[in-house]
């Protein structure tokens, strides 16, 4: 299982494999931001952890569908579904997610406290940014593995993930920016969103790589 | 080890694509499988895997300690090699060893006895057809399984590769294992069975 890990860590870095794309399409989407909004502090400091998240969000729904899609291309995905009573299929999943995640989003979370220096946001929303972040995004991996299984067999599946995903993940963006707000303004709380994000994503590693594999197996 | 399937029949798409298939394998022996375009050669082989349902007819496995399941008991070599083009030959291969479990011979024997020594260090991406086709085939030999299901293996090879695959595959049916193969073109399989399929 460290051998897929590392594997699929490697695919990720390496030239081709998409982890910048998800990078420079986040510091796009929140470096634009403050050019359409104008040069009000105070909004931006506003809005600026929502947008933060919806940048990482959308980001991260972007290198989805190559998360099973490559390995059907080249026939790897016969070969790990055949190894199933070795490795269970759903452990190989969350493995693939895990991967999929440290090379792709991690990165996305790392970057956003400069991001949130743009959008004029103070230290502490941007601790908090940075902390919902690590713990949330594996969330909306998990959940999108099942829709880069459903969609695995699809020509263009990128489309069908997000239009399967973004609902799913919608309680994920809630609770994070919620959590965030929590910690900048005084009266609402940050721990107890926080806590519920951390479920949701306790959750979601326990029921996306189960969907996903059982999507695989009956995938063609 | 014994390997059977009775009356075995496979679907593609909903249309019925072969049916009454019944073949019986121990240990030793091997199987090829013939026939025209679109007779089932490779749905059959994806049946046996585990990989797709059977429409009718059942498949029985003599089940063993360390392999409990067909599927689990099988190399699959399909039409697609399993390799990833960003890394190279040696990477590739490691990371089957390491997954599949029950290492058979090391990364660099294995390349050695489908002719690519030294070639480990380069990028999958820029071997020729042929080359990447032996590096699948060398993915046979660095974990072992009894059962080796071959989908028109020596597709792309020279003759000279042809032969050496032939060995391989008779030095695998030596060590008590079991080779299906569906294929156009002779394997060089001695005293194997024929199944050929479309004539029914």
């Amino acid at each position: 299982m460290l051998a897929l890990f590392l594997r699929d860590l490697r695919l990720g870095i390496r030239a081709g494999g998409g982890a910048l794309t998800g990078i420079v399409f986040f510091l796009a989407v929140v470096a634009t931001i403050p050019f359409g909004i104008g040069p009000d502090l105070d909004l931006l400091a506003r809005i600026g952890p929502a947008i933060v998240w919806i940048g990482a969000l959308l980001a991260s729904l972007l290198g989805l569908d190559r998360l099973f899609q490559a390995d059907r291309e080249d026939g790897s995905l016969d070969l790990l579904v055949l190894a199933d009573e070795r490795h269970m299929l759903a452990l190989t999943v969350l493995v693939k997610c895990l991967a999929h995640w440290t090379a792709s989003v991690l990165p996305l979370a790392v970057a956003s406290p400069l991001l949130g220096l743009f959008m004029n946001v103070e230290p502490a929303g941007l601790a908090a940014a940075l902390a919902t972040l690590l713990v949330g995004t594996p969330a909306i991996t998990f959940i999108g593995a099942a829709g880069a299984a459903v969609a695995v067999a699809l020509p263009r599946g990128g489309l069908m993930i997000s239009v399967l995903v973004l609902p799913l993940a919608i309680p994920a963006l809630i609770f994070g920016v919620s959590a965030t707000y929590g910690a900048i303004a005084d009266p609402a709380p940050f721990l107890p969103p926080f806590l519920i994000l951390c479920a949701i994503t306790l959750f979601s590693a326990v029921v996306g790589p189960l969907a996903a594999a059982a999507a695989l197996r009956h995938a063609d | 080890m014994r390997l059977s399937a009775e009356e075995l029949s496979g679907e593609r798409g909903g249309e019925m694509v072969f049916s009454d298939v019944s073949f019986a394998l121990c240990a030793g022996d091997a199987l090829v499988v013939s026939g025209p375009n679109g007779s089932g050669k490779s749905t059959l082989l994806r049946i046996v895997a585990g990989l797709l349902p059977a429409a009718g007819g059942r498949l029985s496995f003599d089940a063993t300690e360390s392999f409990p399941t067909l599927a689990s008991a099988c190399h699959y070599l399909g039409h697609q090699n399993a390799m990833k083009t960003a890394l190279t030959v040696a990477e590739n291969l490691g990371f089957w060893r390491d997954f599949l479990g029950t290492p058979l011979n090391p990364v660099d024997d294995a390349l050695e006895q489908v002719g690519l020594g030294g070639l480990g260090h380069l990028p999958y991406a820029v071997l020729s057809t042929g080359q990447k086709r032996r590096a699948a085939i060398a993915r046979l030999l660095v974990a072992h399984r009894p059962v080796w299901l071959l989908d028109e293996p020596t597709a792309g090879l020279d003759a000279a590769s042809e032969a050496r695959f032939g060995e391989l595959m008779a030095a695998h049916r030596r060590d008590g294992g079991i080779v299906i193969g569906a294929t156009h073109l002779p394997l060089g399989l001695e005293g194997a069975g024929e199944l050929r399929m479309g004539e029914t």
